[in-house]
């Protein structure tokens, strides 16, 4: 917990036994006899199944934070294990190759100087990995050729390792999400909004899911219209509907009005048959972009809606920059926390990688949806292709107006409804088993979106069901590529690629073992809309998330208050038990009246109890 | 009626503003049928001046929304008393203030007051004029703003001119609210049963021989106590009670007035100890400071190190200086200009330096604490004076070695330790009197310290028993010209002055509360919102632990004598003081004194050394405590500087959304544990700080739970909450002007003309 050597490890679900990496002290012999292991004194590495080992070599790893540490690196087929030789101050490394951004030759066989000779690591996940060799007899070559084969597997006609974990879990992660299912939860299909299949073959768009919830108003013939004049076919649909007031909010990608200001009947129309299904007086467009970006995609056909073309709607940017933006400002933001924390003037420099500035206007956007929706009003909201900022945004707002997505399925659902189902590009945005590092396409979208999303739970720490160890989980194995989950880029290419019947969800991880993720504080209220305040008062580096690899950053387990919490929760456990034996033995009519009111107090508390127990 | 009352008022407080009338003959005055429109007068206040239909705005002054009522000024504070009847919210008689109400200003609390166009007014008024709309700023951060143009001409001016005069114009000690309130007030009884009552509670004043002989043995002091002092015959400046290290002759203690002398702050289980001194000139012709630098290092070990903290920490100009750019940001008149103050929100912390000389104090602290705890060395830190970073450092140095300082009662003991009788000067510190010759003096030192204890608090919430509420309460009430805690210089300043004001035989000085008596501010209901309920006592197992840890401490004692061996001689202690004072006079003097150490890469780096060293083993919060001193851990208190600004309360969320439930449990707990005691059944585990406190704050909390938490819970209610979320405005500025990131934002997201259909 508060580890004295430089733990550097993804985070590793604890409880989920078969899948864990022990150290020899807490080895499970039983365990790993039946399972292949790497085996090395004094350490052996519980492998995954499915995971093989591809080379093991002595190296030295240059750790930024204890100097030099000689040791053996292991490369699986999954992972890059590092573990120092000298058990003090013991240093491990636990690298998910799909962590791995880059991979490079550092200095050559006449370089001088001391351990000038060796590996220079890019990873994803916040961090640079340097491992120095010795330099006669080529001895980086076989290393470096595995590492950047088995990193970048589709570079090299290789299959993502979620294709050969043979992985087994109780709870199958795939069935988390039915649209149908959803839908119905939203209370859908009702007299304005029907369920269409037009999509079923990936006809209509090829980026979107196969069920989709238009305008009852609309036709089939009204969509393959207004498909034509949206951006990759990616028309207005319904993403969440409130219940009373039946606003609804819709997702797209921009109009293809170009330079000549075209005009689309058909769109016209169909928006207003989304303004009409709650009569709302006008139907409100939050285009996420800032104004000139709107203003300059009319140059490469695309645009926004026109205030004398949508008479009833109201265009309102919001201001959010591109993928490439985002991009700088998270390398910038690496810069300044890897490996050591800026010393001078740190928030100065904190500001000057605009990470919250962004962050702050994400959740200012999606603050005014959700309180447009509260309000009654319906909107539609798109950026240039509406699988970015789009996603963003509403994915967001639903989180505020929701309180079903705020639970631990619910995220999940929210997740795979609105990242994963309408084609947020992961695996451009990520570059999956991908060697091209410089690849523009590339973007800490949702990266950023699950900042948002920590920012939502640090400000309101009872309304989430689920704990911060998922969202570090989500993003760990957003580049692990040990799940199928966040492969590819879109349905129809997922079908393809038969990713639910070949690999394993990383949902079935997480509900296999549901209690590490819960957050005990949580206290559901359905009713509320949660607001957060997207203020910079409020808004705060994530900086277990962001800055953890830093030793100095107390890697807390669990909070205090979490700690002190779950004590209490234990100890009025206890007492509750001893007052039960003392009023059984006991029949006085004193303690008759006190099982009374105790009974009050233990009817629900201990069911509470018994699941929270667990991680304790 | 009304305006009658203000002119009336106004006749009658006309005088006052020259001669100082005593409150009494005002009083005469007054007709008590029109008490309605006032607020409830304490005892001794009386009202100066007063208007009616002013118009206070709400939140916003764009929004030109408001309540009209009476402004009042009084004695005691400038009062708003709205003409609308009171809704009763249960928030606010949970934590409301028995002294002022949300609507009052106590006059020491104002801190600046603007007229028309934003200007600031500084006294010296031209007469008949006056501005249409007054803004005030308070000390606590409040921020009123009042529009007078609906009032009488004659009263606004009255009333202007009064709030005036009576907030910024100087003023004699005699005037602050505190005299004729406790000549007024039968609070609670007499003097000596007030000290009483505050010696049951523990609160130790150390204003006793007692009290500091008792402190020294509980830390294993061995030092001398001084009462020489008792009637401030060496000096009114110094403790009337003190410690100094045995080796101090009596010449020595008489001789400068106390000037150089080394105080004992703590001694370290070691037996090495802090001493903190007013600097003296380095030039002394009989070599003083050499000799009471013997005297420290014969304390123990022969070792000494001496910090100038004068040369290695900002000056209280400067801290002055920072804080009043830092208090800015949240001094908020309107919603525009605080959101387009957001976006550069860092970076103007940053330049403030605020947060900057908070780490500064925190790693000095942490430096002394080095040599204390790893080194075992005698520290004697000094500066001019002697009574402000000394006293900020030293409590702190204490804070993180002793855990008892971390309780209530012993956080308030080290307040009266070292800054209440450690002379730090209140008085001149927050300038209450206006004096144009102290303007240079005033400096947040004390709310300096508080900020630095909360954010020890903030990293390692467990490990105090008072809550972040307390910590901001206490700041509060420095600005409340009631406690004798705050408004002196010194205890031979509180002496004199106490003397010579009271009332009755010169024998028995007035009786005044402290602020530590905490029912003169709060019920006891909200008193429960100062503990923190994270807090666990230590559990009784490792008391033992500790005991059978002492006899190898006592070895650790007697060691150093047997490994010099040195029987105590008299002529081999002098051999060794002098070899001490050579080292001492030619390279200790001139490494510590001369050069700044703090500066230098090597000391930063092994407080580093020694922060990760210490961070490596289990965290104990009984133990050593040290703060992590790297940027993102040093942070803004929210509760004290946002807990007034609308715009950012995050309704239903908050800290206090968490803690609420850990005090729920609590109660929970405590109630089964007293169903439990009831059946005679002996709990046979030792849980951690279970044991039930009289009335729980789990029985505030229950009693609230219907109503909704905020962001700034306990201080805000929550009937301004309009339920729309604050939309920032003026979102892309800060990115359009610096043109970031060249024409990366130019471009299409997913690259070019080619990848549109």
């Amino acid at each position: 917990m508060t580890a004295p050597h430089v733990t550097l490890g993804e985070v590793l679900p604890e409880r989920a036994v078969q899948n864990r990496l022990t150290n020899p002290g807490t080895e499970n012999c039983s365990l790993c006899a039946s399972r292949e292991s790497l085996k090395m004194e004094p350490l052996a590495v519980t492998l995954l199944p499915g995971e093989e080992r591809v080379i093991d070599k002595d190296i030295m790893y240059i750790c930024p934070f204890s100097g030099p540490v000689k040791g053996k690196v292991f490369i699986t087929n999954y992972r890059l294990y590092f573990k120092s030789a000298d058990a003090d101050p013991s240093v491990t490394l636990n690298v998910p190759l799909g962590a791995i951004g880059r991979v490079e030759k550092m200095g050559g066989a006449s370089s001088r100087g001391e351990n000038s000779y060796g590996l220079d690591i890019t990873c994803k996940d916040m961090r640079n990995l340097r491992f120095a060799l010795k330099q006669e007899g080529h001895s980086r070559r076989d290393i470096f050729d595995i590492l950047f084969r088995y990193a970048f597997p589709l570079s090299h006609g290789l299959l993502l390792f979620a294709y050969l974990s043979q992985e087994k879990y109780e709870e199958n992660g795939w069935s988390v999400y039915k649209p149908m299912e959803e839908f119905r939860r939203q209370g859908l299909p009702t007299d304005k909004w029907r369920i269409t299949f037009i999509n079923d073959n990936y006809e209509l768009c090829d980026t979107y899911p196969t069920i989709l919830v238009v305008p009852f108003k609309a036709t089939e013939e009204d969509l393959r219209k207004v498909s034509t004049f949206r951006s990759r076919g990616r028309i207005p649909v319904l993403s969440w509907i409130h219940r009373e007031n039946q606003a609804v909010i819709c997702r797209c990608s921009q109009p293809l009005v170009g330079m000549s200001g075209k005009r689309n009947k058909d769109d016209e129309r169909y928006l207003e048959v989304i303004r009409e299904a709650n009569g709302t007086a006008k139907l409100t467009i939050y285009d996420a972009r800032p104004s000139v970006n709107a203003v300059a995609n009319k140059a490469t056909g695309g645009g926004y809606e026109g205030d004398d073309t949508y008479q009833n709607a109201e265009l309102v940017f919001l201001d959010i920059h591109n993928i490439h933006v985002m991009r700088e400002s998270l390398k910038k933001l690496k810069d300044i926390v890897y490996p050591n924390v800026e010393e001078s003037h740190w928030l100065s420099s904190l500001e000057s990688t605009h990470w919250l500035e962004h962050i702050k206007l994400v959740l200012s956007g999606a603050i005014q949806v959700a309180d447009k929706i509260s309000g009654g009003n319906s909107v539609v909201v798109h950026c240039s292709d509406g699988w970015d900022r789009t996603a963003q945004l509403t994915s967001l707002a639903m989180l505020m107006l929701d309180s079903h997505y705020r639970t631990l399925r619910g995220f999940q659902v929210l997740l795979e409804k609105e990242w994963i189902s309408f084609g947020h590009k992961f695996a451009s945005r990520i570059g999956h088993g991908d060697k091209n590092h410089a690849d523009q396409d590339r973007s800490p979208i949702f990266v950023q979106f699950i900042d948002c999303v920590w920012q939502m739970t640090k400000q309101f720490p009872t309304a989430f069901e689920f704990n911060e160890r998922l969202l570090m989980t989500i993003l760990d194995h957003l580049f692990s590529c040990r799940f199928g989950t966040f492969l590819y880029n879109c349905e129809s290419a997922r079908d393809t690629n038969e990713v639910r019947s070949k690999t394993v969800s990383l949902w079935s991880l997480v509900n296999s073992d549901s209690t590490s993720y819960l957050n005990p504080f949580y206290t559901p209220e359905s009713s509320r809309v949660l607001y957060p305040v997207a203020s910079m008062r409020h808004l705060e580096l994530w900086v277990t998330y962001y800055i953890r690899w830093n030793p100095r950053i107390r890697q807390q387990q669990q909070s205090p208050v979490e700690q002190r919490y779950m004590e209490l929760l234990a100890l009025r456990d206890e007492y509750l038990k001893k007052l039960e034996e003392l009023q059984l033995t006991d029949s006085s009519p004193n303690s008759s009246h006190l099982s009374n009111s105790s009974a009050s107090n233990a009817a629900s508390p201990t069911q509470h109890i018994n699941h929270l127990h667990t991680p304790f | 009626m009304l305006s009658s009352l203000g002119s009336a008022g106004g006749k009658s407080a006309k005088p006052s503003f020259v001669s100082y009338v005593t409150p009494e003959e005002i009083k005469s005055e007054k007709e008590p049928s029109r008490k309605e429109k006032h607020p409830d007068l304490l005892p001794g206040e009386v009202v100066f001046c007063s208007a009616s239909t002013v118009l206070k705005y709400t939140q916003d002054d764009l929004s030109q929304r408001g309540v009209f009522g009476v402004l009042l000024c009084t004695n005691f504070r400038v009062s708003f008393v709205s003409d609308e009847a009171p809704t009763e919210e249960m928030v606010r008689t949970l934590f409301k203030n028995k002294l002022y109400g949300e609507n009052d200003i106590p006059l020491s609390c104002v801190d600046n007051i603007y007229g028309d166009k934003r200007k600031l007014i500084t006294g010296g008024l031209v007469k008949n004029k006056y501005p249409s709309k007054m803004i005030i700023h308070c000390k606590d951060l409040r921020v009123f703003q009042f529009s007078l143009s609906f009032s009488k001409e004659e009263d606004a001016k009255k009333i202007f001119q009064g709030i005036v005069h009576h907030c910024l114009e100087p003023k004699s000690l005699r005037c602050l609210f505190a005299f004729s309130y406790c000549e007024n007030t039968s609070y609670p009884g007499s003097y000596s049963y007030c000290r009483e009552h505050l010696r049951k509670k523990q609160t130790v004043m150390f204003d006793s021989v007692e009290d500091w002989t008792q402190d020294m043995k509980r830390t294993k002091g061995n030092c001398r106590v001084v009462s020489e002092n008792s009637n401030f015959e060496l000096s009114p400046k110094l403790p009337q009670y003190f410690i100094v290290p045995k080796n101090v002759s009596d010449e020595d203690l008489t001789k400068y007035q106390g000037k150089g002398l080394p105080m004992w702050c703590w001694s370290h289980h070691s037996g090495c100890a802090l001493f903190k001194t007013a600097s003296i000139p380095l030039v002394q012709e009989d070599n003083v400071c050499c000799r009471m630098l013997t005297a420290v290092a014969h304390n123990h070990l022969y070792s000494v190190k001496t910090e100038d903290l004068s040369d290695t920490l900002p000056t209280v100009q400067d801290i002055l200086l920072s804080y009043n750019r830092f208090k800015q940001f949240f001094l908020i008149d309107n919603t525009t200009e605080f959101w387009m103050s957001d976006m550069k929100w860092f970076s103007s912390l940053d330049n403030c330096g605020w947060l900057d000389i908070i780490r500064q104090c925190l790693q000095k602290a942490v430096e002394v604490v080095e040599s204390l705890e790893k080194e075992n060395t005698n520290v004697l830190i000094m500066e001019e004076g002697g009574s402000d970073l000394c006293c900020v450092v030293s409590s702190l140095v204490q804070l993180m070695l002793d855990p008892y300082y971390r309780t209530l009662l012993g956080f308030q003991s080290l307040v009266q330790k070292e800054w209440v009788a450690g002379g730090h000067a209140f008085l001149d510190r927050s300038n209450h009197l206006h004096l144009k010759d102290k303007v240079e003096s005033q400096s947040p030192v004390f709310l300096l310290f508080l900020e630095c204890v909360w954010q020890l608090q903030q990293q390692h919430g467990p490990a105090f028993q008072f809550s972040e509420t307390y910590l901001t309460v206490l700041s509060d009430s420095i600005h409340v010209p009631v406690f004798t805690t705050f408004l002196f210089n010194n205890d031979g300043h509180r002496d004199s002055l106490l003397r010579a004001e009271s009332p009755h035989t010169q024998r028995s000085p007035l009786n005044c509360p402290t602020v530590w008596d905490w029912s003169v501010q709060f019920d006891c209901k909200a008193q429960d919102l100062f503990t923190n309920p994270l807090y666990t006592e230590k559990p009784k197992q490792d008391t033992s632990v500790r005991k059978s840890y002492r006899p190898r401490h006592l070895r650790q004692l007697s060691l150093p004598s047997s490994a010099f061996k040195t029987p105590p001689k008299k002529g081999f202690f002098k051999d060794e003081a002098d070899n001490l004072k050579k080292i001492l006079g030619v390279k200790r003097l001139s490494r510590w004194m001369l050069s700044p150490s703090s500066d230098s890469p090597q000391t930063s780096s092994s407080v580093r050394e020694f922060y990760e060293a210490w961070q490596t083993k289990p965290l104990d919060y009984h133990g050593l405590l040290l703060p992590c001193l790297d940027g993102p851990s040093i942070r803004v208190w929210m509760q004290r500087y946002l807990r007034w600004i609308h715009d950012v309360q995050i309704l239903g969320g908050g800290p206090v959304a968490m803690l609420s439930k850990v005090s729920e449990i609590l109660g929970e707990v405590q109630e089964l544990q007293r169903q439990l005691d009831r059946h005679g059944c002996t709990l046979t585990s030792n849980h951690k700080g279970a044991r039930p406190r009289a009335k729980t704050a789990a029985a505030v909390i229950a009693a609230r739970s219907s109503v909704r938490l905020s962001s700034s819970f306990p201080f805000v209610t929550s009937r301004n909450w309009s339920f729309k979320p604050a939309i920032p405005t003026s979102l892309l500025q800060s990115l359009m002007v610096t043109g970031m990131a060249g024409n990366l934002a130019d471009r299409e997201d997913d690259g070019g003309p080619e990848s549109l259909v």
